[in-house]
């Protein structure tokens, strides 16, 4: 009887770990070798001796985790040796610099997705499919009432919005996550307008390294460097964890809308208190975590955070051999 | 419907009443008369009696999404709402080509929809899963809404009338008292809420309801007593009484006609002269005593109304105010030009038509104390009208509060917790508390309100991971939280194994502060229960 060959990624206190690679991705304890597959805090975490990631997203790395860390950027698609292991970066979509992880060993290949989209997005490299064995997908909105809008006409409602609040004479406090979500519609919005948007100081520092990155955005003014600002008609980005603070009150009146896959769902827009929802996501809906998972002809697949029981479940009744993996990701878009 | 599907999304998504109004304007003023009239119906918050039950359109949905069945119910469980869900999972099959021609609210409703009573389950599923096919989401749901009879804006009446008025050109008072009570909407009735004579006058019109608000300030910033009529705040349903053309109707503040219910009452009205409006309270009155609350429930609760339940619960009617007389509306009259000819008029009225007495006092302080006596006297505290004030609409702060005094509390411990409905049905909101009797918890309140948005999301967290056994959808969690809950009656109850029920309990706040331990015991509040029932029974020492 011939065992079956270890798996390449086990799921350990300290997080996913490759065995013969001795290399974590994306641990969420401190270790020696972290490979990441892209900069969101739940993803990056302080602590561990040794970063490897994608190059377009080192700024963002060192930004997050000061400098004095060991960040090794590494090009997208370029093997690299770790133990007996061959590992390569692959543009995953969902935020500048974040990567698909490739592990080749002996043969067998496994691909651990992190987070990932694949609608376009002018701010980072488009999702590469990459064949497989094994595929550990994420699966944040694996339901099949999370199906996405294109973007452009979302962003367009924005835009539309924006100008209505202006007529009315009220500042539009548009709350994106400081990093990936707001630098996309910063730069989606420019098909509508050249005019500048006040942003909060998280957005602001990140805004700041992917403009140095060379993605176009619009001007953006960070808020609180001048005294007594007149935000009548002004568009704000922040960050939620701004949403409800006195920090807001220096707009005045002012209408509130949030850019997240979530607000597909009007329950999940109206508990959180916002006016408008705008569905804008960094991750795959259910027809592209669907299709994905197909096309990397993985003859199983793991599934991590989000609604991973439910795309478990599916791809058993399909015949596609299929189960979860406990992770501590969050689930925030 | 796609016109009225977007000023849906408009009042959906905003907070500013006059955006809200704005929105509405706008739609009445394009809108079709036939159209007009269904969203003003629909708005106002009439509804439309389901045309298909939720069952039907599940088994129909499960048949064209494609999708497993346990897949549908996870989706549901998201989304909380069977019409959402519905348009979300129709959206993937929604071909762009397919979508059809618009059509007018009207015509959606009164030939599409109310044709589907008069047909069988299979022509209904054949029309309804074609619609669902092509209609955009929005106007999906829309659709949903209104076959299964949910539909509702978030718009308070007020509002409604507002927009009405500003489209009408007519005082809002005129507004709220042509689109009381019920009525068909057509084109025609919009076009008579247009013309500026009065509609056909129908005998049982109510005029809308003028409500207090509550008292925050100190009384004593209300001038002296003697500008205010002080009167006890009755515990029961507040109502209209209308002696018309020989006739006699009621109407509860819910505006439901329910003048059947009260034969007493009725029987007692025919004693009033022809054109004469009360407002009042509705109340369960025996030995000269106010009763709890759960009497007149039960009442209320009868299918039929036996011999013996007409016994049991007497009903009387404590008239506050005289709204009409000889046909004449006098609510622009001040209050005590009111009052006088109220009293004048009930002066040999028959006993289940009594008047809500005015407590006599010379100072606040006396009021105070007098406040204190509510409980014993099974009230719910004072209410100070302006002897000045005319007959307002709806609820206008400055002439009319309800001084009402503080609920009971107790300290219980969450047993177990459930997802609430709708918008929450993705997150643990319904809860229900025991308190100790013989060294184990005893339910004896289910909650779903008090807490605020954050609380609710922290409680849900620690819900989840704290649950000691799952029963479908309800969770028993680990017996360590205690919160103080608020509830405004106590009544001895078979139906609950504590043997009490109490009357719309809230929570008021977490105690992190205090070990279950210290929680309160069944005995406590049995002791409350035993102290109500003595008081029950006090005279009225006003009447």
């Amino acid at each position: 009887m011939i065992s079956a060959p270890e798996p390449l990624v086990v799921v350990t206190a300290n997080g996913l770990y490759c065995p013969p690679g001795d290399f974590y991705v994306d641990p969420w304890q401190p270790v020696q070798t972290a490979v990441i597959t892209h900069g969101h805090g739940d993803h990056l975490r302080h602590g561990s001796a040794r970063y490897i990631l994608a190059r377009p997203g080192a700024g963002i790395a060192r930004q997050r985790l000061g400098g004095d860390r060991e960040v090794t950027p590494v090009d997208y698609g370029t093997r690299v040796q770790l133990g007996t292991t061959s590992v390569s970066l692959h543009p995953a979509g969902h935020i500048l610099g974040s990567a698909q992880v490739r592990i080749e060993h002996e043969g067998r290949v496994w691909v651990v997705s992190g987070d990932y989209k694949r609608q376009p997005d002018p701010t980072c490299a488009a999702f590469e499919p990459v064949e497989c064995d094994v595929f550990i997908s994420e699966a944040t909105f694996a339901l099949p009432v999370y199906r996405f809008p294109e973007t452009p006409r979302v962003v367009e409602e924005i835009h539309r919005w924006w100008m209505a609040n202006r007529e009315r004479g009220i500042a539009s406090a548009l709350f994106c996550y400081a990093l990936g979500k707001s630098q996309r519609v910063l730069s989606e919005l420019r098909a509508f307008t050249h005019e500048p948007v006040y942003v909060h100081g998280a957005v602001d520092s990140l805004t700041g390294v992917y403009r140095r990155a060379g993605v176009s955005m619009l001007p953006t003014l960070p808020v609180g460097t001048e005294k007594k600002t007149d935000f009548r008609g002004a568009l704000i980005l922040a960050p939620p964890s701004a949403a409800g603070t006195p920090w807001m009150r220096r707009f005045g009146d002012h209408a509130t809308g949030f850019c997240s896959g979530w607000m597909r769902v009007r329950g999940d827009r109206r508990r959180r208190g916002y006016d408008r929802g705008f569905v804008i996501s960094d991750h795959a809906d259910w027809p592209a975590l669907i299709e994905t998972c197909t096309a990397s002809r993985a003859k199983k697949i793991l599934l991590t955070h989000g609604y991973s029981d439910a795309l478990t479940r599916y791809f058993n009744e399909r015949g596609v051999e299929a189960s979860a993996l406990q992770t501590s990701y969050g689930a925030e878009d | 419907m796609r016109a009225f599907s977007e000023l849906y999304e408009e009042l959906d998504t905003t907070t500013s009443t006059n955006l809200k109004v704005a929105a509405m304007v706008r739609y009445f003023n394009t809108a079709t008369p036939a159209d007009a009239a269904w969203a003003a119906y629909i708005l106002s918050g009439r509804r439309l009696k389901r045309f298909i039950g939720q069952s039907l359109l599940w088994r129909w949905l499960i048949e064209v999404s494609d999708l497993p069945e346990w897949l549908v119910e996870e989706s549901y469980s998201a989304v909380g709402d069977l019409a959402e869900t519905v348009a979300l999972l129709m959206e993937g099959n929604l071909a762009a080509a397919a979508v059809v021609p618009d059509l007018p609210l009207s015509t959606w409703i009164e030939a599409r929809l109310l044709p589907l009573r008069e047909v069988d389950d299979e022509q209904q599923r054949v029309a309804i899963i074609e619609w669902w096919r092509t209609l955009p989401y929005r106007e999906c749901f829309i659709l949903n809404k209104l076959l299964t009879g949910e539909l509702r804006v978030g718009v308070s009446e007020l509002l409604v009338t507002r927009a009405l008025a500003e489209v009408l050109k007519l005082e809002r008072n005129d507004v709220t008292r042509r689109i009381m009570g019920e009525w068909r909407p057509s084109a025609e009735f919009w076009e008579n809420l247009r013309s500026s004579e009065a509609s056909a006058s129908d005998p049982s019109a109510p005029y809308p309801f003028f409500l207090a608000s509550p008292l925050e300030a100190d009384p004593a910033t209300l001038g002296p007593t003697s500008d205010w009529l002080a009167e006890w705040k009755w515990d029961g349903i507040r109502s209209e009484l209308i002696r018309r053309e020989g006739k006699c109707f009621i109407w509860s503040r819910g505006e439901d006609l329910v003048t059947e219910r009260f034969p007493e009452v009725v029987a007692a009205a025919a004693q009033l002269p022809d054109g004469v409006v009360l407002d009042g309270e509705l109340v369960a009155w025996r030995d000269g005593a106010i009763q709890p609350f759960a009497d007149l429930q039960q009442r209320i609760g009868r299918k039929k109304l036996s011999p013996a339940i007409l016994k049991e619960v007497p009903v009387r009617f404590l008239a506050y105010d005289l709204l009409e007389q000889d046909y004449t509306d006098l609510r622009a009259l001040p209050l005590r030009e009111r009052r006088a000819r109220l009293e004048a008029l009930s002066a040999n009225a028959p006993d289940s038509l009594g008047i809500s007495s005015a407590i006599t006092a010379s100072s606040w302080e006396q009021l105070a104390n007098l406040r204190t006596e509510s409980r014993a006297r099974a009230v719910e505290g004072l209410m100070l009208k302006s002897l000045d004030s005319p007959y307002g609409t709806g609820r206008q702060r400055g002439s009319w509060w309800k001084w009402k005094i503080d609920p009971y509390s107790f300290d219980g411990v969450m047993l177990y917790a459930q997802p609430g409905h709708g918008r929450r049905s993705n997150l643990y909101t319904d809860y229900t508390f025991g308190v100790w009797s013989n060294g184990e918890l005893v339910p004896v309140a289910k909650a779903y309100s008090g807490l605020s948005n954050v609380e609710i999301a922290d409680l849900d967290r620690w819900i989840r991971l704290h649950t000691t056994e799952k029963f479908g959808p309800v969770r028993q969690v680990e017996q360590t939280q205690v919160f103080e809950l608020a509830y405004e009656g106590i009544a001895a109850s078979s139906r609950h194994k504590s043997g009490i029920a109490l009357r719309f309990p809230r929570i008021m706040r977490r105690r992190l502060d205090k070990p279950a331990g210290e929680a309160d015991t069944l005995s406590d509040l049995q002791a409350v229960l035993a102290a109500h029932r003595g008081q029950t029974r006090h005279e009225d020492p006003a009447s």
